[in-house]
C-alpha cells in the first residue's frame, strides 16, 4: 500500500497544488495578518519619518517573472509614499524594470490623484548597473538626463533640489536578484544613503547581515512581508490575498513531506525484515 | 601589442579609480565622472553584443534545422516585433509596445516561473527523507521556516514558529553567508589585482587563462 501512495502519478500532486493556491484565491479567503516582522516594522517607521516632500527611491530590480511575489510591496510602498506626501523617484537595474514601476504606480497615483512629473517620476532604465549608482552619487540628473518618457528632468517639479543621494531620504531595491547588494556597496556605503530593501522569499535570507550592520534598515520578505506593509498602510492588496494561497500550499508540501516519510521509512522496515 | 594595450589601458583606468578614491582633488573628479559617462556608453554597447549572439545563436539553428528550430522562428519575429513597436510608437503606457509587454511577455513570464511550485512539491514529496542526520536537520529547518511564512503559526500560543524561524535566518544562515561572503569578497580583490596586473588575461578573449 505505501508503494503505491509513495509512487503515484505526480500529475494528482500537481492537481492538489493547483487546488490549494487557486481555492483561495477564487473565494478570496483571507486569513487575519499575523506578528508584524521587526524588519518590515522598521521600514514603515523609517517613511513615516520622512518630512514631506522628501525625494524616495524605488529601484524597481525585478522582471514579470517575479513580478506576483514583489509588486505587492511596490503597490503598497507607492501608496505610502505618496499619500504621506513624499516625493517618489522609480529607478531600475533591469531592463524590464520600468514598465514594472509603470504597471505599480500608476494605479496608486491615479486612486492618490497624484501627478506624473510633480509628485512621481519614472526614470527608467539604463545601462552600468555598478556604475551608474555611482554616477547618481555624483549627479542624479547627469545620470538620468531624460526620463522614461523622454521629458528632460531639469524641467520636471518633482526633480526640484535633487542633485544625489545627499539630497534622497530612502532608497527601497525591490528586487529578484542580487540587485539589493549591488545598491548597497555602490550607493549606501560611499555615499551613506539610507537604504531598504523588498525581496522574494527565497532572497531574503542573503540581507540579514546586512540589517545587523545597519546598511539595511529595512527588509520585506517575500508576499509576508507584502502583505504586512498593506496592514500596516491599511490597504487591500495581492498580499494579503495571496497570503492564504501560500499558507495552504505550505502546509500541503508539509503533508505530503511528512507522508512521504512515513512511508519510506514504513518500506524500509519491511525490506530489513524481508533480508 | 594587441594583448599589451588593453593591459596597459586596464591597469591605467584601474589605477586612476584608486587614487581618484582617497584623493578627493576636483581634477580628478572630473575625470572621474568623464570615465563613469564612458563606462555607461560602454554598457550600453555591452547590450548590442548581446543581441548579436542572441542572432547568431537562433539564425545558426535555423540554418541547421535544429529539432526545436521553430522557436528561433518565434524569438526572432517577436524581437522584430517589440522592436518595431517600441521604435517607431515608443514604450510609454498605453502604447502597443506597453499592451504586448503586460498581456503576454508578462503572463508568460509569471506562469513559466509558477511551474516551479508544482514541480518543487512534487520533488519534496518523492525525495525529501530524513535518511542521515544532516538531511533530517535539512528537513526539520524547511518545515520550520516555510511555517515562519504563514500567519496562521502566529496563532499557535506554545511555541513561537515565527520568531524560531527569523532566528534560524538571523542567526545560523547569516553567519554562514558571512563565511561565503569573506572568501568570495577575499576573491574579488584577488581577482582584481591580477587583472590590474595583467596576470589576469582571459577577459581579452583568445582562450588565453592566467597569464602565469
Amino acid at each position: 500500500m505505501w508503494e503505491k501512495l509513495l509512487y503515484f502519478d505526480r500529475r494528482i500532486i500537481f492537481l492538489l497544488i493547483g487546488a490549494a493556491v487557486l481555492i483561495p484565491f477564487l473565494t478570496q479567503w483571507t486569513l487575519p495578518h499575523g506578528k508584524i516582522t521587526a524588519t518590515t516594522q522598521s521600514l514603515f517607521d523609517a517613511i513615516e519619518q520622512l518630512p514631506v516632500g522628501t525625494p524616495v527611491m524605488i529601484s524597481f530590480d525585478y522582471g514579470p517573472s517575479s513580478m506576483p511575489e514583489v509588486e505587492p510591496m511596490a503597490k503598497a510602498l507607492a501608496y505610502h509614499i505618496l499619500s504621506r506626501n513624499l516625493r517618489l523617484m522609480a529607478v531600475t537595474l533591469v531592463i524590464t524594470g520600468p514598465q514594472m514601476a509603470d504597471r505599480a504606480i500608476i494605479p496608486v497615483a491615479k486612486q492618490l490623484g497624484k501627478k506624473y512629473g510633480k509628485d512621481w517620476v519614472n526614470l527608467g532604465f539604463k545601462p552600468g548597473g555598478a556604475v551608474l549608482l555611482t554616477q547618481m552619487g555624483e549627479s542624479i540628473k547627469r545620470a538620468y538626463p531624460t526620463d522614461a518618457r523622454n521629458n528632460p528632468t531639469i524641467k520636471l517639479p518633482v526633480m526640484t533640489g535633487v542633485e544625489n543621494y545627499d539630497d534622497i531620504g530612502l532608497v527601497v531595491d525591490l528586487a529578484s536578484s542580487g540587485a539589493p547588494t549591488t545598491w548597497i556597496v555602490y550607493a549606501h556605503d560611499p555615499y551613506r544613503v539610507n537604504m531598504a530593501a523588498g525581496v522574494t522569499a527565497v532572497e531574503a535570507v542573503d540581507y540579514y547581515k546586512f540589517l545587523q550592520t545597519g546598511q539595511l534598515i529595512g527588509l520585506l520578505n517575500g508576499l509576508k512581508g507584502a502583505a504586512e506593509y498593506e496592514f500596516l498602510v491599511g490597504r487591500k492588496g495581492f498580499g494579503k490575498l495571496g497570503m492564504a494561497s501560500q499558507s495552504v500550499a505550505h502546509l500541503l508540501i508539509i503533508v505530503l513531506v511528512i507522508i512521504g516519510n512515513i512511508g519510506y521509512f514504513t518500506i524500509e522496515r519491511h525490506r530489513s525484515r524481508r533480508r | 601589442m594587441r594583448l599589451q594595450i588593453p593591459i596597459a589601458l586596464g591597469f591605467l583606468a584601474g589605477a586612476f579609480m584608486i587614487v581618484q578614491f582617497f584623493v578627493p582633488y576636483y581634477a580628478l573628479q572630473m575625470y572621474y565622472e568623464q570615465l563613469l559617462d564612458w563606462a555607461i556608453i560602454i554598457g550600453a554597447f555591452a547590450l548590442v553584443l548581446g543581441l548579436g549572439s542572441l542572432f547568431r545563436s537562433h539564425i545558426d539553428k535555423i540554418r541547421s534545422r535544429h529539432p526545436d528550430y521553430i522557436y528561433s522562428f518565434v524569438a526572432l519575429i517577436s524581437f522584430a516585433v517589440m522592436f518595431f513597436f517600441g521604435i517607431f510608437y515608443g514604450v510609454n503606457p498605453r502604447t502597443t509596445f506597453d499592451w504586448i509587454f503586460n498581456n503576454i511577455q508578462v503572463p508568460l513570464e509569471a506562469t513559466v516561473f509558477s511551474l516551479l511550485a508544482f514541480f518543487m512539491a512534487s520533488a519534496a514529496y518523492r525525495t525529501f527523507r530524513a535518511r542521515s542526520v544532516e538531511a533530517t536537520l535539512l528537513l526539520v529547518v524547511a518545515v520550520i521556516i516555510m511555517l515562519g511564512r504563514v500567519p496562521i503559526t502566529d496563532y499557535i500560543k506554545f511555541v513561537d514558529i515565527h520568531g524560531f524561524s527569523e532566528w534560524l535566518m538571523s542567526i545560523p544562515a547569516t553567519a554562514a553567508k558571512r563565511g561565503i561572503l569573506f572568501g568570495v569578497a577575499l576573491g574579488i580583490v584577488a581577482t582584481s589585482l591580477r587583472i590590474l596586473l595583467g596576470i589576469e588575461r582571459s577577459h581579452l578573449g583568445g582562450g588565453g587563462g592566467a597569464g602565469r
